[in-house]
């Protein structure tokens, strides 16, 4: 397959970077935790039990509310690969927990990959709503919009003193997390990002770097999301992720601005350095095409390298990880031959470039 | 040693995780943990949620009190998981568990969230007339507020409209 074409297919759109502030907002992700009554939580139930909550989402997909919102098509995991699996986990429409755990798991995909409604996870269903940029309030109306049009037909668990009731206490109550996923490499730079976790430790937000090992972030990018679910509602929990993550954009907006005035011809030399890397090495292993693609990504937003699409970080982030570039080669690898196949998708990434 | 991954490059990073008594080795290379890194990360985080949270659920359990055993022995009738085993995992059974453990979630609430209740969305089924409860409370603050800042038409419209919530409410 012509990477072109691989890429037409393998691009979902929030990768395609087109949204508010998406110079520094890669994506805005809401996920709700929803489950039935008088079905045991998928833990528990026995294999017909969850064939049965299948079928009843399936049955309350088929409304006509819900077919307005677009095209879906319904994935089992037991008729996925594990290559195919992974490349889901990687592209973000899957939990880990779906693709390895789950017996009769399954998900309801929507065509542009924005929604992916995963069933028989944790709970019966969790609700995704993936967008491009800085996003989060449409991406909970939507959330919340296919809730309701569910709720219609589905019975739900629901308590009054205790909400949406959920297989694990820390969802219960709202089950929502709602997550922003973000760009900050002047940040790291300046190594102002251990004081900016610290503060988000007390508003009741968490921080974690993704594709990453516990606080290393690859590619300096970090994920920001709430932690409580329960005692504020929906609004105030959005409300307040977005208030922190306004605030995190600013301050690397800022701390980019110093770089610029400070130490531009370090900065400029770190970025094409990178590009040249980038543009020329034969292997290069995960962690350090992330951070090359991170400065190339800085230098594209701070107007260093100008012949290059902005979005080149969202999507190479995704598809030089270790299931996409196997999915790519149509065959198991190496770790060595991972890293020679990707330095070559990203050599080719970056030619199809200069010739659009 | 070679990394038992790859099978090519020497070993230098050795994991052991011990769950249950059962005990796994990983030894790998610095480039295959890095491809790792994620799988393995999620498996320490989950494992440490886990922890936490059963760390959490038996803080009670480690001072001694007369009602212990019978707090041991609660069980949910639904789905049969009891309360210690929703302790070691973390994890409900069913939505009744909510009620059948009911006299132990304040105070493991109060830990993870910091509150007890629910304050956000209602499901329009399932919630009917909790839904209305809740209107009828923001429009009684509204209705103190308008009184406080002396807007008394507003205060009227809004008396006039507590009347027929009330009404819808009563009549079920």
């Amino acid at each position: 397959m012509s990477l072109q074409r691989f890429m037409k297919e393998a691009v979902s759109e929030w990768m395609r970077g087109k949204g508010p502030d998406s110079d520094i907002v890669i994506s805005s992700r809401i996920r709700i935790a929803r489950n039935l009554v008088e079905h045991p939580f998928p833990m528990l139930a026995t294999d017909s039990q969850l064939e049965a909550v299948i079928e009843k989402v399936i049955g309350a997909s088929g409304q006509e509310a819900f077919q307005q919102l677009g095209d879906f098509e319904l994935v089992k995991m037991e008729d996925l690969s594990d290559l195919e699996k992974r490349v889901l986990i990687e592209k973000h429409l899957i939990s880990p927990n779906l693709a390895e755990e789950s017996r009769k798991g399954a998900v309801l995909l929507s065509n542009n990959e924005s929604v992916s409604i995963m069933i028989n996870e944790e709970d019966h269903i969790r609700i995704q709503c993936l967008f491009p940029g800085f996003q989060l309030k449409e991406a909970w109306n939507l959330a919340n919009k296919i809730d309701d049009i569910f709720e219609k037909q589905l019975d739900y668990a629901f308590d009054e003193k205790r909400g949406y009731l959920t297989s694990c206490p820390t969802n219960a109550g709202t089950g929502i997390r709602a997550s922003v996923m973000m760009h900050l490499p002047a940040l790291v730079m300046t190594q102002q990002m251990n004081r900016i976790l610290s503060a988000i430790g007390q508003v009741g937000l968490v921080v974690r770097g993704i594709y990453g090992e516990g606080s290393e972030a690859l590619g300096n990018l970090f994920q920001v999301s709430n932690q409580v679910t329960l005692g504020q509602s929906e609004q105030e929990i959005i409300d307040n992720l977005e208030s922190v993550a306004r605030q995190i954009v600013e301050q690397e907006r800022m701390a980019r601005k110093q770089l610029m005035e400070k130490s531009k011809i370090v900065l400029e030399d770190k970025v094409c350095r990178s590009y040249g890397i980038l543009q020329h090495a034969r292997v290069i292993e995960s962690k350090e095409a992330a951070q090359r693609l991170s400065d190339l990504r800085l230098g594209i937003d701070l107007g260093i390298i100008n012949n290059v699409s902005a979005n080149i970080l969202n999507e190479l982030m995704v598809m030089t990880q270790p299931g996409f570039l196997q999915q790519y080669s149509g065959q198991k690898l190496t770790p060595e031959q991972r890293d020679e196949k990707r330095a070559r998708l990203i050599r080719e990434r970056l030619l199809i470039e200069h010739h659009s | 040693m070679r990394c038992q991954e790859c099978g090519e490059r020497p070993a230098t990073l050795h994991f052991t995780k011990i769950v249950n008594g059962e005990k796994t080795e990983l030894n790998l290379c610095e480039q295959c943990a890095q491809e790792k890194g994620d799988l393995l990360n999620q498996g320490t985080d989950a494992f440490s949620i886990h922890h936490l949270l059963s760390g959490l659920m038996n803080f009670d359990q480690n001072i001694p009190t007369a009602p212990e055993r019978s707090e041991r022995a609660l069980r949910c009738e639904t789905c049969g998981l009891t309360y210690n085993q929703f302790a070691k995992s973390g994890r409900f059974g069913c939505s009744n568990c909510y009620k059948s453990f009911s006299p132990k979630l304040d105070p493991l609430f109060r830990r993870i969230h910091g509150n007890t209740t629910h304050s956000g969305k209602v499901p329009t089924r399932a919630g009917g007339q909790i839904k209305l409860k809740r209107e009828l409370q923001s429009l009684k603050d509204e209705l103190k507020r308008s009184i406080e800042e002396e807007a008394f038409e507003r205060a009227a419209e809004i008396r006039d409209q507590i009347r027929e919530l009330e009404k819808k409410i009563a009549s079920g």
